[in-house]
């Protein structure tokens, strides 16, 4: 079945799959589990499909440092409105380790976090099946101006330089 | 004080209309009574026993005159006709409907208000010493240093969805007036060997079930990387602390499994790690800020003597001159209280009339400023002396005058079983029964300074595990039950938690039970010796020993 996600504020079909959907990456765009990944990582860095990395609440992001050569995506699982670290997982990734591939939240994630996804880097969004897409791309303006610096400084923010 | 520009402005009107299309969200069911719960907690509001109750921000405890006759206004049109002030220098509404929240909000904005994130597990309002800017002992005013943590914090991407709530408070004289020590951050402003001044930084201190003192994990913080250090501690803390159990997750508890010294490795480890990526000081924006906070410009009068400003006046003025107003750093001005301890209220309830009122006072005794301390009472900050007697006959006539500030009866006392749905037992009734027994204003004096903090739950709003002799409600069987502690303090050098004296005490004889607790103190004490310097010497056994003793024995 074809998934929809918003990628850079735009609904798309997604081009990757998850392990489980495609075990054997015959649609050459695959995203392992962390722990996966860590245990095959020899075997898969050869393989001539995009690579992705599905990342816990736990995960440590730093275990990644050497692998953003060969991971176009992570994926940073949420487990509801209560769940924050994928917000510094995804900052760190960004800032501290500059990777540039897609930043994609999956999970339990709604509307309301989408904003504040978007300011620590994250650019795809997994929503659920039953999500309203049209309200959700609104989410991303529910604020013009921001007080802080963030991932996404130079956008089209109007943001107070504290 | 800080004065919004479009910025301000327009996110906290954005923000209004984020809240409104949620309500709306929730209210069609197109949003789960989860996740609304833990939207609207973002924006102050909780679903109380018998309404929604609203807490509405008030960064650092700064209120000028138009926003308190908008409490005055939102209090009669939305409200049962009053508010209450909190330990944390905000007020909170106990009456509004659900539905008509948003246009509170909206009113709010219109004065530069909001209640954005006064709940929920985000950094909460940031709250500073009520006497920052007039105290004679300070260092530097914390309050630009606040609003420049305000806004940070504000909607902070990152740290939004924390494990648990997080609180900030930021001193700027030894003395320690804001409980900053029992704060998941403290910062004092404090001065180096080389002279300049910079933060001393504490971490994990709080109340709750499980209260600690914070511990110091650095001694001086060069102000320029307050932020970077601050989102040092919060990555930590967002990655680290615990989001399995709602009783483990204060940051506090993630100090004390690793260790103060550990933890302060791992906060230096990652500040280092993110100093090229942290927020960069900007000594323009600080400065912009700090231009907000300069002092107004006092007229040039000269220090009268108590004796001088006394003079000829009741005896009750005297009182209320010693007890409810304090030195200020300018001479011929006097730092006044206006109590809400008096006996026939509820300690920190306040009607929307009187509102009204010392908003009018404000505006003609104390340049339309006012401010709210963490123990519940407001002050004019800037009063001159030779107007006090007028005040203090204005202040008198609306009932905001008892003169009990720092005793027995100006207690901090959180709303209780009479409104929270977290309480197990009340408190403003237990407040009555000892407003009622204490009633002699001449023996209140002679126990002289002494804090009494009572809370409803073991969550502890009213800070009772700090307080000199603290009240804690619970529940045995359905009946409300008492457990008593000596010895608690929240302030300066000597921030304690109290000790329990021993097994709870019913409902009706709480007031009794604190009066043989005095007898103790009155008995034992040294010439001077405040309440709590008696109990640091004598220890607990002498107050137990009376407060348990048999009726029988005591009779004979």
């Amino acid at each position: 079945m074809l998934r929809r996600l918003i990628k850079q504020r735009e609904l798309v079909t997604d081009e990757w799959r998850y392990a489980e959907e495609d075990p054997l990456g015959r649609e050459r765009a695959l995203i392992l589990p962390f722990a996966r990944w860590k245990e095959e990582r020899e075997r898969w860095w050869l393989w001539d499909g995009k690579l992705g990395v599905r990342l816990g609440p736990t995960d440590p992001v730093a275990a990644l440092e050497h692998d953003f050569l060969r991971i176009a995506l992570v994926a940073i699982e949420f487990g509801g409105l209560g769940e924050g670290r994928g917000y510094s997982q995804a900052h760190l990734l960004r800032k501290r380790y500059k990777f540039t591939g897609e930043l994609r939240a999956v999970g339990k994630i709604q509307r309301d976090q989408l904003f504040y996804m978007a300011r620590c880097g994250f650019d795809a969004f997994e929503l659920p099946e039953t999500a309203n897409v049209d309200e959700a791309l609104g989410a991303f303006d529910d604020f013009s101006v921001a007080y802080q610096p963030a991932v996404d400084d130079g956008l089209a923010l109007k943001r107070r330089a504290v | 004080m800080y004065q919004y520009d479009q910025i301000d402005r327009q996110l906290v009107t954005e923000r209004v209309a984020q809240f409104r299309d949620q309500t709306r969200r929730y209210l069609a069911g197109q949003l789960s009574e989860d996740d609304f719960r833990s939207l609207r907690l973002r924006n102050g509001l909780y679903i109380q026993k018998h309404a929604p109750m609203l807490r509405v921000s008030i960064p650092y405890g700064l209120l000028s005159s138009d926003q308190l006759r908008m409490f005055a206004r939102i209090a009669r049109e939305f409200d049962k006709g009053y508010g209450h002030f909190t330990t944390r220098q905000n007020i909170q509404y106990n009456w509004p409907k659900l539905e008509t929240v948003p246009d509170i909000l909206a009113l709010l904005a219109s004065v530069e208000m909001h209640a954005i994130q006064t709940s929920g597990n985000c950094i909460r309002n940031v709250t500073a010493d009520h006497l920052a800017g007039v105290a004679p002992d300070e260092i530097e005013d914390p309050r630009p240093w606040c609003e420049y943590i305000r806004q940070w914090a504000t909607l902070h991407p990152e740290f939004s969805f924390l494990p648990r709530k997080f609180k900030i408070a930021v001193t700027g004289s030894p003395q320690d007036r804001a409980a900053s020590k029992v704060h998941d951050i403290g910062l004092h402003l404090v001065r180096n060997a080389a002279g300049e001044i910079g933060f001393e930084v504490l971490v994990g201190g709080g109340l709750g079930r499980t209260p600690m003192i914070g511990h110091v994990i650095r001694e001086f913080l060069p102000k320029r990387d307050l932020l970077g250090y601050l989102e040092a501690v919060l990555r930590v803390y967002n990655l680290e602390g615990r989001r399995d159990n709602i009783h483990k997750a204060r940051i506090k508890i993630l100090v004390k499994a690793v260790g103060p010294q550990k933890f302060r490795e791992m906060v230096e480890a990652e500040w280092q790690a993110s100093r090229d990526t942290a927020p960069q000081f900007n000594a323009a924006e600080i400065g912009r800020i700090a231009a907000f906070f300069q002092p107004p410009v006092y007229e040039s009068l000269t220090d009268r003597a108590q004796s001088e400003i006394v003079a000829g006046k009741p005896n009750e003025f005297r009182q209320w001159y010693t007890r409810n107003t304090k030195k200020h750093k300018v001479s011929g001005y006097r730092v006044t209280y206006v109590s809400l301890k008096s006996p026939t209220r509820p300690p920190g309830d306040i009607t929307a009339e009187e509102l009204d009122r010392v908003a009018d006072l404000a505006d003609r005794y104390s340049l339309g400023k006012i401010r709210s301390t963490h123990d519940q009472n407001l002050i004019f900050a800037d009063v001159k002396q030779e107007e006090l007697f007028a005040v203090w006959q204005q202040l008198k006539a609306l009932d905001l005058a008892p003169p009990n500030v720092g005793t027995l009866t100006d207690m901090i006392c959180c709303p209780g079983l009479d409104f929270c749905s977290l309480a197990n037992a009340s408190s403003i009734p237990i407040a009555k029964q000892i407003n009622d027994r204490f009633d002699d204003i001449d023996y209140l004096y002679d126990l002289g300074d002494i804090e009494l903090k009572m809370s409803g739950c073991m969550n502890a709003c009213g800070h009772h595990t700090v307080g000199h002799i603290g009240i804690l409600g619970v529940d045995k069987s359905g009946e409300e039950w008492y457990q008593i502690t000596l010895g608690g303090s929240a302030s300066g050098l000597d921030a304690a938690i109290g000790q329990v004296i021993g097994p709870s005490v019913p409902y009706a004889d709480v007031a009794a039970t604190i009066e043989r607790i005095l007898d103790v103190y009155v008995e034992k004490r040294d010439d001077g010796e405040r309440f709590i310097d008696t109990f640091r010497r004598i220890g607990m056994a002498p107050f137990k020993a009376r407060v348990y003793v048999a009726p029988s024995h005591q009779a004979a």
